[in-house]
């Protein structure tokens, strides 16, 4: 499993897709630390990119990664490992290298800039790791389609399709269920909703960390007491622990019946 | 040493493989023979466990294969198309692949056979398909185990090559190996094989002796010969 | 008036007038009551240094105090320390300290009732409830006053300089903090707050209640509960002031309740929750002011009819505007607004295409709060697009017809 691990991360890291990926993010991190040396607005930007990149980038790389490398699967499947232990390897491997791109592409820029010196450093610890950890989310629901899906095309679209569901039509949804709900007591439900969707969640932990928790008027200030408390870290962690765990239990019985 | 019982396959509702009863043992070279879609590639990749049956039991070594992987460590493959990783050197991935299975290798004496030296540092991208193929060869052939399945081994082969590779099989064989292959060019076949399987439309149509098969249809040579058996079939 | 009162006191401090009285722990006089009673009307007090514990101290009498080598005046039973009945009474270089919370008296280190003409000047006041308070008094300088409060709760403090019903004052570079609100007035007319820094107090920077034609110019407001309230209050003039870091659940820079007739020229408002809260304010002008990285620039709540918002700048707000109910008769026209993107063919720097402040984001807000969540969404960016292309929902003339492409230099 460690050489299958190994080499799909050096099959990743030598793509030249990552590597226009991680390019993406220096560019990006480089000008806008050229545009405005304030840290706070630099990272309240890359925030505004990485959450809506990463979810896209991991999942429609994850998909193509897992459809290009089929056959190669296949020869792997042929050897005396069970299925399971190498699909993990090939996906660690995609998202180690997913993660790294964003370390180095985002990281490395904001280090130079002297981020550590700023005090800005939490927000961008949390902007490191919720980017990390949407692709780490999503490059698994990648796989999740594309070994459900042996069409291409079929795979790849509704890999966007998930992509737009919780990124855009998700939002959408949670606006009307408020509106309609405006009477009744709505924080519990809110939180709940904002929980269920990882993108929403790694936006919220990222928004309270902008101050914007005084903006957020009432809901605000039980928002971040809620996340504050230990109850709230439990269950932020408990969201994006079955967000790993749910699609990882899907992945492994539809492996479990799958023919290659 | 293999031994496959009432074995199907289907896919939806179409029915690949109609119920085989196969015992695969002893040594020497097997021609699985068929038409397009007879079901050649499916039976493999059920006895490789790639495939899961519909019905019936496939036994290695008298073990049900079912759930397990350990016994793929005595079976040595060459998928009809392989892809590499295209980032990859052709030494990197050599080495990843021998690190599946225990025991000695011989990818040096392989990749001699087929002149690979100064291929093995290259990316699998700036490979020629040819030069895949026989990579593709010395993986599947590097760790001598006792049973090797070849699908169509000399696609994409230059004659120099196939030359080789036969030789190469036969003395497996006198090695005491047991070789299954599959392949449409029937001079490959018959220059090599002992045994023929026939399989058509999902069922075993002969098992036996090349010669045996010769003789019962009558033919000069093993093309005729599939040819008389179809055509029986289809009146 | 004003010349008189300086005429006045160039004579006092040239012994012109009246004696001097030297106040001291080993002096004959060794305490500030004494030496009032032993005093002549306009005398010169001196305190030489030391604390002095007093019980509470009343001057009736025209007196300049001064307090020299760090004199110190503390309350002894946390009571008031020093009611001023007189007119003309002047103090400087003094150090107050010591008065309590009382939940039944307003105590002030120096409370000036019905007086005319005094001066308080270069003094500091440590944790007092009240630090000074002024009752139906006029013509008052208060100026270079250090005032340090120690509020925890609004319940429990007092405002720094408190005025009620007074008249033609000027607080003039006064350092304010940890008070419930800076400044106080209320029913105070005709005054002049300048160049003051007005910072960390637990309610209000400045409070205006049913005051008039006053003007505030040159101060800073910064990290308090609110910066600055104007409320019931008439033609007030709010100049070249800055409200900063007005973080909070309920935190705005400046708050408008009920008032007519204002002038806001040139403030700047940076990093409040809310930059202006309005409510129900009718025929004010907003010129040349910059409202950066608030959360909210501007909130309209109420009835506020005739209001002119003209060549301010709008940077980097996360909502320009919110308008919870109709508001007509405003004009908003020559502002520059970051989230602007619009184009300028005639090259003339006005925007050829209007631009809505009020973004249906900002209207949905208002409608569910808990939609703040939703903020900075990919969902709430395509809404308010779809909203920029064809307005439904956000009022219409709300609109600044004539954007500026650049920042407005006054």
């Amino acid at each position: 499993m460690n050489s299958v691990l190994k080499y799909s991360f050096y099959e990743m890291i030598r793509s030249r897709w990552l590597f226009i990926y991680t390019g993406f993010y220096l560019l990006v991190s480089v000008a806008l630390i050229m545009l405005s040396g304030d840290s706070t607005k630099v990272l309240i930007s890359l925030s505004n990119i990485t959450l809506g990149i990463t979810p896209m980038v991991g999942i429609l790389f994850g998909t193509n990664y897992y459809y290009n490398s089929r056959e190669f699967i296949q020869l792997l499947l042929c050897q005396p490992i069970s299925r399971w232990k190498i699909f993990s390897a090939f996906y660690m491997g995609l998202a180690i290298a997913l993660c790294l791109s964003i370390i180095v592409g985002i990281g490395l820029p904001l280090t130079f800039m002297g981020i550590f010196k700023s005090g800005n450093v939490s927000l961008f610890f949390i902007l490191i790791a919720m980017a990390c950890m949407l692709s780490i989310i999503f490059s698994l629901l990648a796989f999740l389609i594309a070994v459900k899906f042996d069409n291409k095309v079929k795979g790849l679209s509704i890999a966007v399709l998930l992509w737009l569901f919780f990124a855009i039509i998700y939002d959408g949804l949670v606006l009307l269920t408020l509106l309609v709900l405006k009477d009744y007591p709505l924080d519990k439900l809110t939180i709940s909703l904002m929980l269920a969707n990882p993108i929403d969640l790694a936006r919220i932990l990222i928004l309270l960390k902008l101050d914007i928790s005084a903006m957020m008027g009432y809901t605000g200030a039980v928002l971040s007491k809620f996340i504050g408390k230990s109850l709230g870290s439990l269950l932020i962690a408990l969201s994006l622990l079955l967000w790993t765990l749910i699609p990882m239990g899907i992945l492994r019985k539809i492996l479990n019946s799958k023919d290659f | 040493m293999i031994e496959i019982k009432q074995l199907q396959k289907k896919y939806h509702k179409l029915v690949v493989l109609k119920g085989i009863d196969l015992d695969i043992s002893g040594r020497g070279v097997i021609a699985l023979l068929g038409p397009n879609g007879s079901g050649k590639t499916t039976l493999i990749k059920c006895i490789l466990g790639m495939v899961l049956p519909s019905g019936g039991q496939i036994f290695f070594n008298g073990e049900n294969i079912k759930g397990k992987n350990e016994y793929r460590n005595d079976i040595d493959y060459l998928p009809q198309i392989a892809q590499f990783p295209e980032n990859l050197s052709a030494i990197e991935i050599i080495e990843l692949m021998k690190s599946f299975k225990q025991g000695e290798t011989r990818e040096k004496a392989l990749i001699q056979l087929f002149g690979l030296e100064r291929e093995l540092e290259k990316k699998m991208m700036n490979l020629s398909g040819g030069n895949r193929q026989k990579i593709n060869l010395v993986i599947a052939l590097m760790h001598d185990s006792p049973v090797i399945i070849l699908d169509e081994p000399s696609t994409g082969l230059d004659p120099l090559s196939i030359t080789r590779l036969k030789s190469f099989l036969r003395n497996e064989s006198n090695r005491g190996k047991l070789i299954l292959l599959t392949t449409h060019i029937m001079s490959l076949a018959e220059g090599m094989a002992e045994k023929v399987i026939f399989l058509l439309d999902g069922r075993i149509r002969f098992n036996g002796m090349m010669t045996e098969l010769l003789d019962m249809q009558g033919g000069q040579d093993l093309e005729s010969s599939i040819a008389q058996l179809l055509d029986n079939e289809t009146v | 008036m004003k010349q008189v009162l300086i005429i006045l006191l160039f004579f006092y401090h040239h012994g012109v007038f009246g004696g001097i009285v030297e106040i001291c722990k080993d002096c004959d006089v060794n305490d500030v009551s004494k030496a009032i009673s032993v005093a002549n009307e306009c005398d010169t007090l001196i305190l030489l240094g030391g604390k002095y514990y007093s019980e509470p101290i009343l001057v009736d009498k025209s007196l300049v105090i001064i307090g020299k080598l760090g004199s110190e005046i503390v309350s002894a039973s946390g009571l008031q320390i020093i009611t001023v009945v007189a007119d003309y009474v002047s103090f400087s270089g003094v150090k107050f300290s010591g008065v309590k919370t009382n939940y039944l008296k307003e105590n002030a280190a120096i409370r000036i009732k019905q007086g005319k003409y005094f001066e308080i000047e270069n003094n500091i006041f440590e944790d007092c409830f009240f630090s000074i308070y002024l009752e139906k008094s006029k013509y008052g300088i208060i100026r270079n006053n250090q005032i340090n409060g120690s509020a925890t709760t609004e319940a429990e403090s007092g405002n720094g300089i408190h005025a009620w019903y007074s008249s033609h004052l000027t607080i003039e570079s006064n350092r304010i903090t940890h008070q419930r609100d800076g400044i106080y007035f209320e029913f105070v007319d005709n005054s002049l707050i300048i160049n003051n820094i007005s910072i960390r107090n637990i309610r209000y920077g400045l409070h205006f209640m049913f005051s008039n034609d006053d003007e505030y110019r040159n101060n800073v407001f910064e990290g308090n509960g609110v910066g600055v309230a104007v409320m019931f209050s008439k033609k007030i003039k709010m100049i070249d002031n800055a409200f900063i870091k007005n973080w909070g659940t309920s935190a705005y820079g400046l708050l408008l309740k009920e008032i007519n007739d204002a002038e806001i020229i040139n403030n700047l408002f940076d990093d409040n929750t809310i930059g202006i809260f309005v409510e129900g304010s009718n025929r004010i002008n907003y010129i040349y002011n910059t409202f950066s990285s608030n959360g909210w620039a501007f909130k309209f709540s109420g009835g506020c009819d005739s209001n002119d918002i003209t060549d301010n700048n709008f940077v980097n707000n996360s909502l320009d505007m919110m308008v919870s109910s109709s508001i007509q008769n405003n004009v908003i026209r020559g502002n520059y607004w970051s989230e602007y993107t619009g184009y300028d063919l005639n090259k003339d720097g006005v925007g050829d295409v209007p631009y809505y402040p009020v973004k249906l984001y900002s209207y949905i807000l208002d409608q569910v709060p808990e939609s703040i969540v939703l903020m900075r969404s990919m969902f709430v960016d395509l809404v308010n697009y779809s909203e920029k292309v064809s307005p439904v929902f956000t009022p219409k003339d709300v609109i600044d017809n004539s954007p500026k492409m650049s920042l407005v230099n006054d």
